[in-house]
C-alpha cells in the first residue's frame, strides 16, 4: 500500500511543476536495478541450460563410446571380465513396462471416462480425481515397498511381473489424469449432438469422445510409459536384477535402471563404461517416447 | 416409456436408443465406475498393506523409533531421527536452490525476455531436464558433480571450517552434490508449474503496471509474482514433496551415513535411501523397521503433496472468479 501512496505524491509534486519528467534515466537507481535484474536473469537461466548440456556430453562421449552390437546382445560381464552387453537388461526393462502398460492402461482409461463423462461431479469421481493427483506425488519407492508386501511375498518370489505391478502404481494415476483431461477438451457441442440423436453415453463415449481425443491420451500414455522406464526405485526389490535372460515372467529380471545403479558403484572401469552405455540408451529410449508424443500430441480439434 | 417420434419404417436418423443399446449403457458404466473405484481402493491397499507389515515395528517401538539415532540390525535397535533429519535438510536445501533458479527460469520464460521461438526451444530444454533418469542423475553426479565441487568444498573446510555448515571435508559422496543435483531434479517441477502460474495471470494487470511507469522488473516483482503468488508457492510445495521422495540419485550420492550434522560437505542419509540400500539385504525385524521407516515417509509426503494440491485447486477456482 505505502508504494501506491508513494507514486500519487509523485505525481502531485511533479504536477505542481507543470512538466512531468518522462525522459528514461539510466543511471536512477530504479533503471540500474532493473538492468542488474535482467542481467541475473539470463546468469540464472543459463545456468539451469548447463546440467542438461553436461549430462549429453557425458552420455555421448563416455556411453557412445561403447555403443556397438555387443552391446545390445550380450550378458553383462562378471568382476573382472571384459566385454559384455546389457542385452538382458533392455529385454527385463521392455518386458516391465510391457507388463506395467498392459494392467494401467485399460484401468486409467475406464478410470478417466467415469470421470470425464459418467459421473465427473459424483463423490466417487472428486475422491478419485484427488487421490489421483496425491498418487503423482507418491514417492515411487514407495511403490516398490507396497508391491514388495502385496506381490513379492505372496508369490515368494522376486519377479518381473512383480516389477511391473509396481511400474504401473506409478503409471494409473498419471495415465488417468491426462487421459480425463483429453476427453474434457472434447467440445460439449459434440457430445450433444450425439447425445440428441438419441445416442445413450456409452455409445457417445465410443463413436465420439475417445476417437476426438485419441491423440491427447495417446501423448499421455506415451510420457507415463517414458517416465516408468526410467524408473529404478520401484524395481529394487520387486524385479531385483539378474545377470541371465528373461524366460518367464516369474523370474527376476534386470532393467537398464538397475544396471546402472548396481555398476556406478563398482570399481571396474569395463562395468563403469557398460554404465554410462546403458545410461545412454535409457535416455534415448525415454527421450524418443518424448519426442514421439509430441508430433502424436499436436491438437487436431 | 419414452414417446416415439419416429414413425416405423421411416428413415430417421435419430431414435431413442434400443433395449440392448441401454443395457449395454449400464454395463459400461459399471465397468467404468469400477475403474475409479480401483485408484481409490488402491489407495486404500497401499496403506493398509505398508501400515500391516510395519504394525510389529510400530509395536515393539512405538514413537521411541523417531526419535533414535541408531540402526543396529543385529541387536534389533532401530531409530531414524537422522534419516528425518537428512530427508528434511537436503530437501529444504535442494528446494532453496532449485526453487530460485526453477521460478527466475519461470519468469524468464514468460515474461518476454527471449523471442517466442527461442523461449519454446528452451522450455523443451528445462522439460528435457524432468526426462532424464533419475539413476542417470546419479550416475553423472558420481563422476561429474563430485569432482568437481569437490576441491571448492576441502577449500572451504580448511580456511572456514569453523562455520558449521562447512564443518567436515567431502570425501566423496556428501550432502552437497546430493543437494545440487537433487535441485537440478526439482528445478523443472517448480518452473513448469510456475510457469502455469503466472500464464494465469491476466495480460491487462501487467499493463496497467507499465501504464503506471513501473519498470520491467518493477510490474515483476511487485504486481505479476505477488497475483500468482498461490500457484508459486504450491510449485514449491510440489517440488518439495518430490525432493522428500526422491531415491536413486540420493542413494548414489549422500553417503547412507546415519548421522546428523549441519555440514554440507558430510555424508548422510534420507528415508527414501535408506529403503533403497537397506530394503533388499534386510531379515526380518530390520524388514519391519523398513516399512515403519517407508509408512514415515508416507506420511510426509502425503500430508506435504496434499497440502500442495490442495493449495493448486484452491489457487486455481480463486483466478478462475478474478
Amino acid at each position: 500500500m505505502s508504494k501506491v501512496s508513494q507514486y500519487q505524491d509523485g505525481g502531485i509534486s511533479r504536477a505542481r511543476s507543470f512538466a512531468p519528467d518522462l525522459r528514461h534515466n539510466a543511471f536512477e537507481a530504479r533503471a540500474m536495478a532493473n538492468v542488474l535484474l535482467t542481467a541475473g536473469a539470463w546468469f540464472v537461466a543459463a545456468l539451469g541450460a548447463v546440467p542438461l548440456v553436461s549430462v549429453i556430453y557425458m552420455l555421448v562421449v563416455k556411453g557412445g563410446a561403447r555403443l556397438n552390437t555387443e552391446l545390445f546382445t550380450e550378458l553383462p560381464p562378471a568382476g573382472f571380465e571384459m566385454g559384455g552387453g546389457i542385452g538382458n537388461a533392455i529385454q527385463g526393462t521392455l518386458v516391465t513396462v510391457g507388463i506395467a502398460s498392459a494392467i494401467s492402461i485399460p484401468i486409467a482409461l475406464l478410470a478417466a471416462i467415469y470421470l470425464a463423462e459418467f459421473r465427473p461431479n459424483s463423490n466417487i469421481a472428486v475422491a478419485a480425481r484427488f487421490l489421483s493427483k496425491v498418487l503423482t506425488g507418491f514417492p515411487s519407492i514407495l511403490a516398490g515397498v507396497f508391491v514388495y508386501a502385496a506381490v513379492v511375498l505372496l508369490m515368494g518370489t522376486y519377479s518381473a511381473l512383480a516389477g511391473g505391478v509396481a511400474l504401473a502404481v506409478l503409471m494409473l494415476p498419471t495415465v488417468t489424469l491426462t487421459a480425463e483431461g483429453a476427453m474434457r477438451m472434447v467440445p460439449q457441442r459434440m457430445k450433444d449432438a450425439a447425445i440428441g440423436m438419441g445416442c445413450t453415453k456409452t455409445q457417445v463415449v465410443w463413436s465420439v469422445t475417445l476417437p476426438t481425443a485419441l491423440p491427447s491420451i495417446v501423448t499421455g500414455v506415451i510420457l507415463a510409459v517414458a517416465r516408468v522406464a526410467g524408473e529404478s526405485a520401484p524395481l529394487l526389490f520387486t524385479a531385483l536384477f539378474s545377470n541371465y535372460w528373461l524366460r518367464s515372467v516369474k523370474e527376476p529380471t534386470a532393467s537398464l535402471s538397475i544396471l546402472i545403479y548396481n555398476f556406478s558403484s563398482m570399481p571396474f572401469e569395463n562395468q563403469i563404461e557398460l554404465a554410462w552405455a546403458a545410461s545412454l540408451v535409457l535416455v534415448l529410449i525415454v527421450l524418443t517416447f518424448n519426442i514421439l508424443s509430441r508430433f502424436i500430441g499436436r491438437p487436431q480439434v | 416409456m419414452s414417446v416415439q417420434f419416429v414413425v416405423p419404417g421411416s428413415k430417421s436418423v435419430s431414435r431413442p436408443p434400443s433395449v440392448a443399446a441401454y443395457l449395454v449403457d449400464r454395463t459400461f458404466f459399471f465397468i467404468a465406475a469400477l475403474g475409479a473405484l480401483i485408484i481409490i481402493a488402491l489407495v486404500a491397499y497401499i496403506l493398509w498393506e505398508i501400515g500391516g507389515q510395519a504394525l510389529p515395528a510400530i509395536r515393539t517401538s512405538g514413537a521411541k523409533f523417531l526419535i533414535n539415532t541408531g540402526w543396529d540390525a543385529q541387536r534389533g535397535n532401530f531409530g531414524i531421527l537422522p534419516q528425518i533429519w537428512g530427508t528434511l535438510y537436503s530437501s529444504l536445501l535442494a528446494l532453496a536452490i532449485g526453487g530460485f533458479i526453477g521460478i527466475t527460469i519461470a519468469i524468464f520464460l514468460t515474461q518476454d525476455f527471449l523471442p517466442p521461438r527461442i523461449a519454446v526451444i528452451f522450455r523443451t530444454l528445462i522439460e528435457m531436464l524432468a526426462a532424464i533418469p533419475s539413476v542417470v542423475f546419479g550416475l553423472w553426479g558420481i563422476f561429474v558433480v563430485i569432482p568437481f565441487v569437490r576441491p571448492g568444498a576441502n577449500w572451504l573446510f580448511e580456511h572456514a571450517g569453523f562455520i558449521p555448515f562447512f564443518g567436515s571435508s567431502l570425501s566423496g559422496p556428501g550432502l552437497l552434490p546430493a543437494v545440487i543435483v537433487l535441485s537440478i531434479m526439482i528445478l523443472p517441477t517448480v518452473a513448469a508449474i510456475s510457469q502455469d502460474a503466472i500464464g494465469l495471470v491476466p495480460y491487462k494487470i501487467k499493463e496497467a503496471a507499465y501504464g503506471m511507469g513501473a519498470t520491467r522488473w518493477e510490474a515483476i516483482l511487485k504486481v505479476i509474482v505477488p497475483t500468482a503468488s498461490g500457484g508459486i508457492f504450491s510449485a514449491l510445495v510440489l517440488g518439495f514433496g518430490r525432493a522428500l521422495g526422491e531415491t536413486m540419485a540420493l542413494a548414489m550420492l549422500i553417503g547412507n551415513s546415519n548421522q546428523i550434522s549441519l555440514s554440507l560437505f558430510s555424508p548422510a542419509n534420507t528415508l527414501a535411501a535408506l529403503l533403497a540400500s537397506n530394503f533388499p539385504e534386510a531379515a526380518q525385524p530390520e524388514r519391519q523397521a523398513l516399512m515403519y521407516a517407508a509408512l514415515v515417509l508416507l506420511a510426509i509426503t502425503l500430508v506435504v503433496n496434499v497440502f500442495g494440491t490442495l493449495i493448486l485447486i484452491w489457487t486455481s477456482q480463486k483466478v478462475a472468479k478474478a
